[in-house]
């Protein structure tokens, strides 16, 4: 109950205040998120490095260090998940776009099927 | 430059390691290429195709997009798109051989027709359960001697009766307004015909199952599918020509439909049908002559993934699921960003 509360999203705190370079500590999360979200900040071109750990395996929570060449990590953090979410979007269209296709196709191939030996006999 | 390309888009099998199996295309790692992320670049090469949709199993190619993003979608398959799962037992008698422990975990390994879609989370320490989140099942089976029964006979089968507790003695009990809304087909275990105990004359099971919604994560149980992996498309390329008895050997080398040896004007040949049956078992490599024929590769972006689900969900309602629920995960971190900046303007002010 109490967890729920929590917040998913932390920021490691460190002694400088650079804002380009942040640990950020989702909870809740595994290589699942993590590996992708890492690949997706990485084709940024604002970012210098970025990478995830997860700290303990029955700790439920990653580590993603972001260090930018200028804009604010937490922006760049935003621009990732903000692009991920699109191409998941447009991996779910596309999918369901191939399956009805295929469904089509199939229930083509069945009525011919069934239609052909009527017209032979 | 053509080397560049290889190391870009292929994953190669050598004799003793493989080799290029990171990716690497990533802004600042190649000049005159522009690896910067792009929808548009991506929308326009990524397809799928599918394979094959029959009844639980499904193949699919899914083309054009980075490793790290097909593993979050087969992770997700795995352990995060949920499922119902027998979760309490509550054993009002037991009287048959098996534990009430063990009994209680067999049942949940059951798997459960019923569209997880429908159903919320139960709340942390609710024994209870209400209509929207539990479904009840009462198992009631009391084995007995069959009167009937040859008098010769030794056959269980024959002298006992109910001495076969099966999926199908599950009866689903409504709860609540869960008779309007859902009819006798939709509700039950997938299969009728799993075998859940053994009993003797005298013994009996009386038992109240709670399902409940949960995700693979928290238990294997609640896993929606029995498999769900990827391979990437294989590729043979072969650099010089095979002729002869060398060829009867190369194509002995891989897997059956991969290659095929052609006569012309008397002389074989070796040439690659269909790289996509190798099982890239490196056997080549044995074989000190051949080995440098070929060179033996995997697509990098192709994936060709297998989904085989347990019955509660069509397969190809799964992969929707998963990518339904990776993008749950962004907007969720996203919704927390701007929580984050939403304090810090308040602070400021």
């Amino acid at each position: 109950m109490a967890e729920k509360q929590k917040k998913k999203l932390e920021v490691v705190q460190t002694l400088d205040s650079d804002e380009s370079c942040q640990t950020f500590v989702l909870h809740d999360e595994d290589h699942t998120l993590g590996n992708a979200l890492r690949y997706m900040i990485m084709k940024n071109p604002d970012v210098d490095f970025c990478g995830y750990s997860v700290p303990h395996p029955s700790e439920h929570k990653i580590n993603l260090r972001i260090q930018s060449r200028g804009p604010p990590a937490a922006d760049i953090l935003r621009r990732g998940l903000t692009e991920l979410n699109a191409l998941c979007e447009h991996v779910q269209n596309t999918f369901e776009g191939a399956v009805e296709e295929y469904k089509m196709n199939q229930a083509m191939q069945q009525s011919t099927d069934n239609t052909e030996p009527m017209e032979t006999g | 430059m053509a080397d560049l390309e290889q190391i870009r888009t292929r994953v190669t099998l050598t004799e003793h390691e493989v080799i290029n199996t990171h990716s690497t295309d990533f802004p600042g790692n190649y000049a005159g290429y522009d690896d910067t992320w792009s929808l548009a670049k991506f929308e326009e090469k990524f397809r799928v195709n599918i394979v094959s949709l029959e009844g639980s199993e499904l193949e699919f190619d899914m083309v054009g997009i980075d490793a790290a993003i097909a593993n979050a979608f087969r992770r997700i398959l795995l352990a995060e798109v949920p499922t119902m799962a027998i979760e309490k037992v509550f054993v009002h008698n037991n009287t048959s051989i098996i534990q009430d422990e063990v009994l209680a975990h067999r049942l949940g390994l059951i798997p459960i027709h019923a569209d997880p879609r429908l159903f919320e989370y139960r709340q942390e320490g609710d024994d209870e359960g209400t209509a929207e989140d539990t479904l009840e099942f009462h198992l009631n089976v009391k084995c007995t001697r069959n009167p009937q029964a040859p008098k010769d006979s030794t056959d269980p089968d024959e002298i006992y009766k109910d001495h076969k507790v099966y999926t199908k003695h599950l009866k689903w009990v409504p709860l609540g307004n869960q008779a309007e809304l859902y009819s006798e087909g939709d509700i039950k275990p997938v299969h009728d015909d799993i075998l859940i105990a053994k009993l003797r004359p005298g013994q009996e099971m009386d038992l109240k199952l709670h399902c409940v919604k949960g995700i693979g994560r928290d238990h294997a149980k609640f896993s929606p599918v029995a498999t769900a992996s990827y391979r990437l498309l294989p590729e043979i390329v072969l650099t010089e020509e095979v002729k002869g008895e060398r060829a009867d050997r190369l194509v002995r080398c891989f897997s059956p439909g991969v290659m095929e040896v052609t006569e012309e004007n008397g002389v074989k040949k070796a040439r690659v049908v269909n790289s996509r049956l190798d099982t890239c078992s490196r056997e080549i490599f044995r074989h000190p002559d051949l080995k440098d024929c070929v060179k033996l590769n995997k697509l990098r972006d192709h994936f060709i993934f297998s989904v085989e689900s347990t019955g509660a969900l069509a397969p190809d309602v799964l992969v929707c699921e998963a990518t339904k629920v990776l993008m749950g995960k962004c907007r969720k971190f996203l919704s927390e960003l701007d929580a984050a900046a939403d304090t810090e303007q308040q602070n400021l002010r």
